[in-house]
């Protein structure tokens, strides 16, 4: 029994925590410090965070999470404090960890997409379509994806980083006291997942996005829907604009909130608008194109300070520039087939089942035991609404990939926290945590 | 060491000693960002490895992909690292941010990153047995592992 | 206890208001069922889904669910929304226990209630093998439509009693007892209207 209290008052993260002060030799903390800003430790030493400047008894450890509402999920931090400021911080993970790699290593490609799609939950279609496109490039079809398919691919991206974004202003709102803030995000997200619930079936964890191209054609009227969305949300974005860019409370509590520079950015690895806020414009849809994103105009949102507001406000605007490119769209939206019509990748059509026997042991062997994938290791990334997702595949040769990895950007950028809380109050630490808009599926994989 | 291109992807293989010298060249030649680092355990891999001569295939093969925003590159190092002295030199010191991405790998493979500012495991509690991702793990269901008996109500 | 010296003085017809009998059981029961706070328990793709269902357009505060509490000690129900992994599981052990009873417990999503597409290393194949769990809701994740539905389930067993009667056997439950009146006592004689 002790064992079991022992287990559930520690948890059985033991040396994962952060280290109190007096156990840290001068060395340590300066790398922990330093490291981050590229700098020597003579240099840090000069910031004052030498080990005997606040002794143990001055600071306090404490944790906030797993459990704990403004942590987006299971993020554990843990912070030390001297007084309201905040010294040290650490992140503690892997409390959702699902062990996504291992199992994806079982799954055929074909059955891969329903693994990694629940990864990221919040932008699912990115994910399939990370590995989508490193599936397609390993078997070598990558520019024989019909043009429908592509554009549809687009579509439903970028519409998913709409409602990806709608999510983190509701989340943020709501972290940050504004909670109608919460209900008005949600109720723009609900519009965008019922267009997704009528292409695809699902509002979530669709599986839709496949190697080979779509699993479905678009449904009837499904222009009419998008365009409902585009004439409705612009004037929703408008009253968030009323309701927080411009109101001083607001203002006041993001601005200079959680400050990281370009070249710490990039130190630390962080894409997507924690990298754009330092004024860094790095979109891989403009400066490495996939799909046709080449071929639409759109601007690349890029904050200056590196702080939460600008963090804030790209994701706002990249709405808004999604949606610009949503119009393009739609008037570029070709006909013609939905998926690749390659015997080895595509089951199939559902009217030569019924009259061919071949057809349909073709179809059940491409569901049962998938397709084979030559031999060799790519990896793909394109831009999730976080950041740089990646989908590094090693294949053997055999229906199911040898080992698969994805480049998680929240995973990444939660690096940055430690970083953007140093030397902040307590009270910030939600809205910086929030600013980074993690998920911690995508982090625990 | 030795670059060469795999499905229009440069992809840099070099030994385990010349690994830190490898990554600094790139470090200097603008590739400022590590944006991934993991590794893959080639214990029961079927097929052909495909390495270059002068590469010795080893079971271990950490995977680090380096991105250059200035010239809008990529780089991929394949370094290989024996099963008996699975270790590697930690990139912390170019990259800070490869920190979580090498206690990933110590995670889930076992590689020790000599050097390594704190180098526990990530995802995994701290008293697991094993490392879930090498080839020889099994990947079946596992009884909710508790210190101690845990009678459970019904 | 003026209301019964009344009561018992003049019966029903003294009460100057309006008023419904029923058994206390039922009165305790409905009452619990209705103020039902749900703790915050959200781990992964479920949780977006528990969020949606309390936001504007599910409205769960039609079912007097609103109250997302952050605390364990201020919750009745735990939603366990999402896979359980086996770091999580004992955290997961320890808010329920800080709940107070009497408490209930959804299983929302086939991870929670059986691993469901990850059955590995690193996810407990149902939570019901760490907390007690009265109502599993299918799903992967399910609609905010299937959690309400879960949730009314809920509902109609609070208010029937049947889960504490289930608890009270093992020493668990919600502590309310009742007192059976022995057989063959006389009744307390109630008259309706005035004398």
């Amino acid at each position: 029994m002790t064992d079991i209290l022992a287990t559930i008052e520690g948890g059985n993260e033991a040396e994962q925590g952060l280290k109190p002060r007096s156990e840290l030799t001068a060395r340590e903390l300066m790398r922990e410090v330093g490291a981050v800003l590229r700098m020597s430790e003579a240099e840090v030493a000069k910031l004052g965070d030498a080990p005997d400047d606040p002794s143990d008894d001055q600071t306090m450890i404490i944790n906030m999470g797993p459990q704990h509402p403004s942590t987006h999920g299971v993020l554990r931090l843990m912070l030390e404090l001297q007084g309201e400021t905040v010294l040290r911080c650490k992140p503690v993970i892997g409390y959702l960890h699902t062990g996504m790699e291992k199992t994806g290593e079982a799954l055929t490609y074909m059955q891969g997409g329903t693994n990694v799609t629940r990864m990221d939950y919040v932008s699912p279609l990115n994910n399939e379509l990370v590995f989508s496109m490193a599936t397609e490039k390993l078997l070598g079809i990558e520019n024989d994806i019909p043009e429908r398919a592509v554009w549809m691919r687009m579509l439903l991206s970028e519409l998913n980083r709409m409602s990806s974004h709608l999510l983190f202003l509701a989340t943020n709102g709501m972290d940050l006291g504004a909670v109608s803030m919460m209900i008005y995000g949600w109720r723009e997200r609900e519009e965008v997942l019922r267009f997704f619930q009528k292409v695809t079936g699902l509002r979530m964890n669709h599986n839709f996005i496949r190697p080979g191209g779509v699993a479905a054609d678009l449904p009837d009227g499904w222009r009419d829907d998008v365009l409902r969305l585009l004439n409705l949300i612009p004037s929703r974005l408008d009253e968030y604009d009323t309701l927080m860019t411009g109101q001083p409370i607001w203002r006041e509590r993001l601005q200079g909130v959680g400050v990281i520079t370009a070249q710490e950015a990039m130190a630390l690895g962080a894409t997507g608008p924690i990298l754009r806020a330092t004024g860094v414009a790095w979109d891989l849809r403009r400066d490495q194109p996939y799909l046709h994103y080449d071929q639409v105009e759109f601007d690349v949102v890029v904050g200056e300070y590196g702080d939460a507001f600008d963090r804030y406000s790209i994701r706002l605007n990249e709405v808004r520039e999604s949606m610009r490119i949503v119009h393009q769209i739609l008037d570029r939206m070709p006909g013609g087939d939905y998926r690749i019509q390659n015997k080895k990748v595509t089951p199939p059509p559902r009217a030569r089942i019924n009259e061919s026997m071949e057809a349909l042991i073709h179809h059940f062997k491409l569901f049962t035991e998938g397709f084979k994938v030559p031999e060799g290791e790519v990896y793909v990334a394109i831009e999730s609404p976080r950041g740089e997702i990646g989908c590094y595949i090693a294949s053997d040769g055999s229906a199911t990939p040898y080992r698969m990895h994805v480049r998680a950007p929240s995973f990444v950028n939660i690096q940055c926290l430690p970083h953007m809380m140093r030397g902040g109050l307590i009270a910030d630490a939600v809205a910086i945590i929030s600013s980074t808009d993690p998920v911690l599926g995508e982090v625990d994989r | 060491m030795s670059t060469d291109f795999s499905r229009e992807q440069r992809v840099v293989h070099c030994t385990r000693a010349e690994y830190v010298a490898t990554v600094r060249a790139l470090l200097a030649d603008t590739f400022s960002m590590c944006v991934d680092l993991t590794a893959v355990d080639y214990l029961t891999y079927a097929g052909d490895r495909s390495l270059p001569t002068g590469v010795a295939a080893e079971r271990f093969e950490v995977v680090v992909n380096l991105l250059s925003i200035e010239k809008r590159e990529r780089a991929r190092v394949r370094v290989q690292v024996p099963a008996d002295d699975a270790s590697i030199a930690t990139l912390f010191d170019m990259y800070p941010g490869s920190e979580a991405m090498e206690r990933e790998v110590y995670d889930m493979f076992g590689i020790v990153f000599t050097d390594h500012p704190d180098l526990t495991r990530i995802l995994m509690p701290e008293d697991w047995d094993g490392f879930p991702l090498r080839k020889d793990y099994d990947q079946g269901r596992i009884p909710v592992q508790f210190s101690g008996d845990f009678a459970v109500q019904s | 206890m003026s209301l019964i010296k009344d009561i018992q003085a003049d019966g029903f017809g003294g009460i100057p208001h309006n008023a419904i009998t029923a058994k206390l059981e039922d009165l305790v029961g409905w009452a619990r069922s209705r103020s039902s706070w749900p703790a915050s328990f959200g781990l992964a793709c479920c949780a977006i889904e528990m969020m949606a269902t309390g936001a504007a357009h599910y409205d769960i505060s039609r079912f007097g669910m609103e109250v997302f509490r952050a605390s364990p000690r201020q919750a009745d129900i735990m939603i366990v929304a999402g896979r359980v992994s086996q770091k999580m599981a004992p955290v997961l052990r320890q808010v329920y226990d800080q709940m107070m009873e009497p408490k209930w417990v959804i299983s929302m999503g086939v991870c929670a209630s059986s691993g469901g597409m990850f059955n590995n290393y690193a996810i407990v194949q149902g939570v019901d093998q760490v907390v007690p769990v009265d109502v599993y809701a299918p799903g992967c994740p399910p609609t905010p439509e299937t959690l309400i539905h879960a949730i009314e389930t809920l509902h109609q067993k609070i208010e029937d009693g049947e889960l504490l009667k289930r608890r009270s056997a093992n020493g668990g439950g919600a502590h309310m007892h009742v007192t059976e009146i022995p057989q063959g006592a006389r009744p307390m004689p109630v008259i309706l209207g005035r004398r």
